[in-house]
């Protein structure tokens, strides 16, 4: 265990920042790489069933940057993270971290390390102090050292007015905000950060990076981030594109999105932006199609011809933008033969919930609320909130963590009572006909209800006759999902073992069982690989397009960009209300000429905290 | 591997800081303890008293009369006459009474010529603890009497001994005095296996284990934190126990404190042997939970001699018995408390308990990994 000592001796590094000095083992390979992954194989028994997760992974990461660990859920991330860590032995392949072989000597390696959990390991009933204090411990830090140590830490997260709170009534970010510091406590030379933006805000997920590109920038640190949200591979220095256990490509993100320079557009025509991006997508030549707002974002395949996209629809006007990292994803997972994402447009078929066609009525609103507060005690998490939402919108309810947007939901689904206000839903009173207006909602969780051990068929089975359904109903219904969502090949399966694209599939038809004329959605896409995010997004979109309505609550802004209209809620209160168009307008500033729908996010949130200081 | 005292003393700050602030650990620690001290100290008895039996006498005369009045002074029945054999049956049937005493015509004949009076006795077997009791009670009544008639008759007794019983160790023969003791080992069971497996597998769900397996922390420091809070509080739980037992139940404690403590700590390191041992396979609290009631408290509930007499158990029962750590603390609890330290009790139990201790301890190093597969 000579190795183990050695990495107990030298605790003295780093501290400084680049004064560090390697002993002679560690110097061999010292050059660039920190991370050295040499064909890493890793499988886990589920079940019965096998899964690779991790398939012949060969990987570096660069000393002092940031490399990203990107890919959707099911990528191997957290894995491959582990056996980093040591936490996990790989079937076949080497691992080097700092020089270091990890499966012969994981606590040298973890004598080095700062490693934050997916869900970080804060204890929950301590405070935020005492967490901190048994995180020095832990890495054997001197009391005399701390004082130092935590007034930069908590200068860095901004926790300093939080010590003595305990750890568990902290928000969403500042839980996160303090997993990083715990890490942090003795600024280790390499840093493991797993998803840690995951259910975080827009606005602390940017303070998050804020921290942790300061930390490499004055301390050296090197950083390993796994992401799923595609867009923060922009900020990393080098990127790891992860998918399916394989490694789909390793480099700088510039280089990503240079293979795809002068193959995206934004496109817009004087007709619906949902028939529109069914019309491009059916075109040959187009390999990717995304609602943005009121127009339609598209992805050409290698060689574009503008022109030919251009006379599938009268009036259709193409702008050249700059690509995103996420087209190269897109472009890498269509294998080439599958041109386009020619298949029949779901709900094309009518089959989709038709509420509107069912019951004729005009257009109006199917949700509303007036004035709707909501105290728990002295604290009022809703308070005076009023909107609407017309039948077959698709609305969505945004807000930063602990806005209030939870429990707006749970009145709206008739779970939680408003202390004050009217709440109508499908023309029902939620004050006195919840159950009946229940009936006419479909909700589906982020993290999909479904009965793992049960198969596919009796989800769908189950999810109907809790609704009611039974004898020929029920049949006709069953029927319907299986065809609808292609379910029909795996409907034996338990749906544990279906992967997230599948689920997620099921899970949608089982919110959709009986029919509802209003479907809630709970941050639906998040984690999902693009593709699949598409396929979803494309069937929300059929469904609105026949006479649905739907409600979307997320924090996740792709997720944003495919409502009608949108509600920007904090604290309780509506700051604004809009299109995505609209809201992005409304931010752009002389510096800022194109803000995201983020930006505008932010700078939403940013005026109100400005007016109230 | 190198051991840090401060990083073992700021985890055992740590435990100590959530069994503070955690209701569940100080619901299992302290309040399960006091429920069950009071169930089984108020609530239940094995003893039969006041037992309602039926009494049919088919010819009254005085010397049965003499019989029905000894069994009406007896503190352990609560005769009412039924005038036939047919309505006493009804009765045992609906349960009004327990058991039915028939003196026949001949009772009183048969007493007086041979001096052996037989009774027709019917003891509802359903709660067949209580049945036994019932029956042995009786004969002993009976046997006194055709003793103290024989005596009365100035013949010789009927039978050749005549039961004369001297109860040692339990003289009141109060099955609270045996009960309360037996249940300091359940108490310590709970703590032990039960609480310690469970925060374990609560720092798995919660993630909070996979943050510390990747700090330098050794897997020795992680068991040692878990290990010594926990022990502290399953002696502060026995202590407590102790005094209740002795101060609110009266249970006479013949032997010393000291011997007490000391097979009280083997086995609360057993106990935590077994929790530890546990909770390196159950890494939800749920499986902790089931694994740890019928893995160790059942076990000591039912199999230790607590309530049930091992040595009335099937021999492939008795053999099983050997295997948990709980029997050889409750022959030592019941020793100590009614007996006192009687050394051919405790040194061959307290060894078996060292053994288990040391046995369990070593497998729970051995199987703990900092890995998570």
């Amino acid at each position: 265990m000579r190795g183990a000592s050695q990495g107990q001796r030298r605790k003295g590094w780093g501290r400084g920042g680049a004064s560090m000095t390697e002993s002679p083992a560690v110097a061999l390979n010292a050059a660039a790489e920190a991370i050295r992954v040499q064909n890493v194989r890793r499988s886990f028994r589920s079940g019965q069933r096998t899964v690779e997760a991790l398939a012949g992974v060969t990987a570096c990461a660069t000393r002092s940057r940031i490399t990203g660990l990107v890919g959707p859920d099911g990528a191997g991330k957290t894995t491959l993270m582990r056996l980093i860590a040591g936490l996990l032995l790989a079937d076949s392949g080497r691992i080097e971290v700092l020089g270091v072989d990890v499966a012969r000597e994981p606590l040298a390696v973890q004598a080095r390390l700062g490693y934050m959990p997916q869900r970080f390991g804060l204890y929950e009933d301590l405070t935020v102090r005492e967490n901190l204090d048994l995180y020095a411990d832990l890495q054997n830090l001197a009391p005399g050292g701390r004082a130092a140590r935590y007034a930069e830490l908590m200068r860095m997260t901004g926790l300093e007015p939080f010590l003595s709170r305990m750890a568990g009534r902290l928000s969403g970010g500042m839980k996160q905000k303090l997993g990083l510091a715990c890490t942090l406590v003795n600024p280790p030379a390499l840093l493991l950060l797993d998803e840690p933006t995951v259910g975080v805000d827009p606005v602390s997920r940017r303070e998050l990076w804020q921290i942790i590109e300061h930390l490499v920038r004055d301390q050296q640190t090197t950083v390993l981030f796994s992401t799923a949200y595609l867009d923060e591979a922009e900020r990393c220095a080098h990127v790891l594109l992860m998918h399916e256990g394989r490694l789909l490509g390793s480099g700088p993100p510039q280089d990503f999105m240079a293979e795809m320079s002068g193959r995206s557009f934004f496109a817009s025509a004087p007709i619906d932006r949902r028939a529109l991006q069914e019309i491009l997508a059916g075109t040959a030549g187009v390999i990717d199609t995304v609602i943005q707002g009121g127009r339609v974002r598209l992805v050409t395949a290698a060689s574009p011809d503008p022109r030919a996209i251009a006379a599938r629809v009268p009036g259709l006007t193409l702008t050249p933008v700059p690509p995103r990292f996420e087209d190269s994803f897109v472009a890498r997972l269509r294998t080439p033969g599958t041109s386009g994402e020619a298949r029949p447009a779901p709900g094309a078929t009518g089959t989709a919930t038709a509420g509107a066609s069912r019951t004729g009525r005009p257009r109006g609103a199917v949700i509303s609320l007036q004035h709707v507060t909501r105290r728990f005690g002295a604290f009022t998490a809703v308070d005076d909130v009023s909107f609407e939402v017309a039948r077959g919108e698709v609305f969505g309810l945004l807000g930063a963590n602990g806005a209030g947007k939870s429990t707006t939901f749970r009145m709206l689904c008739g779970l939680l009572p408003p202390s004050a206000g009217a709440l109508r839903v499908a023309g029902f009173d939620l004050r006195t006909a919840a159950a009946i207006a229940r009936r006419r909602i479909g909700y589906m969780a982020q993290r999909f209800s479904l009965y793992g051990d049960l198969t596919v068929l009796q989800n769908l089975t189950f999810f109907a006759s809790v609704y009611g359904l039974s004898g020929p109903a029920q049949a006709r219904r069953i029927e319907w999902a299986m065809t609808e969502f292609v379910l029909g090949p795996l409907l034996a399966a338990k749906a544990s073992d279906l992967p997230l694209g599948f689920k997620q599939r099921l899970a949608l038809a089982c919110a959709l069982m009986h029919e509802p004329e209003i479907l809630f959605l709970d941050e639906p896409t998040s984690g999902v690989d693009p593709l699949a995010r598409r396929e979803f997004w494309r069937r929300i979109g059929a469904l609105a397009v026949s006479g649905g309505t739907v409600l979307v609550t997320t924090h996740f802004m792709e997720e944003a960009e495919y409502c009608d209209r949108l509600l920007i809620m904090s604290e309780g209160r509506v700051l604004t209300e809009g299109t995505p168009d609209a809201i992005k307008a409304a931010a752009r500033r002389a510096e800022f000429p194109d803000p995201t729908l983020e930006d505008a996010f932010i700078a939403a949130i940013g005026t109100r905290g400005a007016a109230a200081a | 591997m190198s051991f840090s005292s401060r990083r073992l003393f700021g985890l055992m700050r740590k435990e100590s800081l959530q069994i503070g602030r955690d209701p569940s650990a100080l619901a299992i620690a302290f309040v399960l303890p006091a429920v069950l001290l009071f169930v089984f100290g108020f609530g239940v008895s094995l003893d039969a008293r006041h037992v309602p039996v039926a009494l049919v006498v088919q010819a009254p005369d005085a010397v049965t009369a003499s019989f029905t009045g000894r069994l009406n002074r007896s503190t352990y029945f609560e005769p009412t006459t039924y005038r036939s054999i047919q309505r006493a049956r009804r009765a045992l049937a609906a349960r009004k009474v327990q058991a039915i005493i028939w003196l026949r015509s001949d009772f009183t004949p048969r007493a007086e010529s041979s001096g052996n009076a037989p009774i027709g006795v019917f003891v509802d077997g359903v709660d067949a603890n209580t049945a036994r009791i019932i029956e042995g009670y009786l004969r002993q009544v009976w046997a006194n009497w055709l003793v103290a008639a024989a005596r009365r008759g100035g013949k010789p007794a009927p039978m050749a001994v005549a039961e004369e019983p001297r109860v040692r160790f339990n003289a009141e023969v109060r099955s609270r005095n045996y009960l309360v003791p037996g249940l300091i080992a359940v108490i310590m069971t709970l703590t032990g296996a039960l609480l310690t497996a469970l925060v374990i597998a609560r720092e798995w769900e919660r993630g909070t284990m996979e943050a510390l397996m990747v700090t330098p922390v050794t897997v020795a420091e992680i068991l040692l934190a878990k290990l010594t809070p926990y022990f502290l509080l399953g002696m502060g739980g026995m202590l407590v126990s102790v005094a209740l037992a002795v101060f609110l139940f009266a249970v006479p404690l013949h032997g010393s404190i000291l011997v007490l403590t000391g097979c009280s700590a083997l086995f609360m390191l057993a106990s935590l042997g077994m929790g530890l041992l546990i909770s390196s396979a159950a890494r939800t609290q749920f499986a902790a939970g089931q694994i740890a009631i019928i893995a160790t408290f059942l076990p000591a509930f039912i199999l230790s001699g607590f309530v049930f007499d091992i040595g009335s158990m099937p021999a492939i029962i008795q053999l099983m018995t050997h295997l948990i750590a709980a029997r050889y603390f409750v022959s030592i609890l019941q020793s100590v408390f009614l007996a006192g330290d009687i050394r051919a009790v405790i040194l061959p139990n307290a060894a078996a308990l060292a053994l288990m201790a040391a046995l369990f301890l070593a497998l729970a190093r051995a199987r703990a990994r900092k890995r998570l597969d």
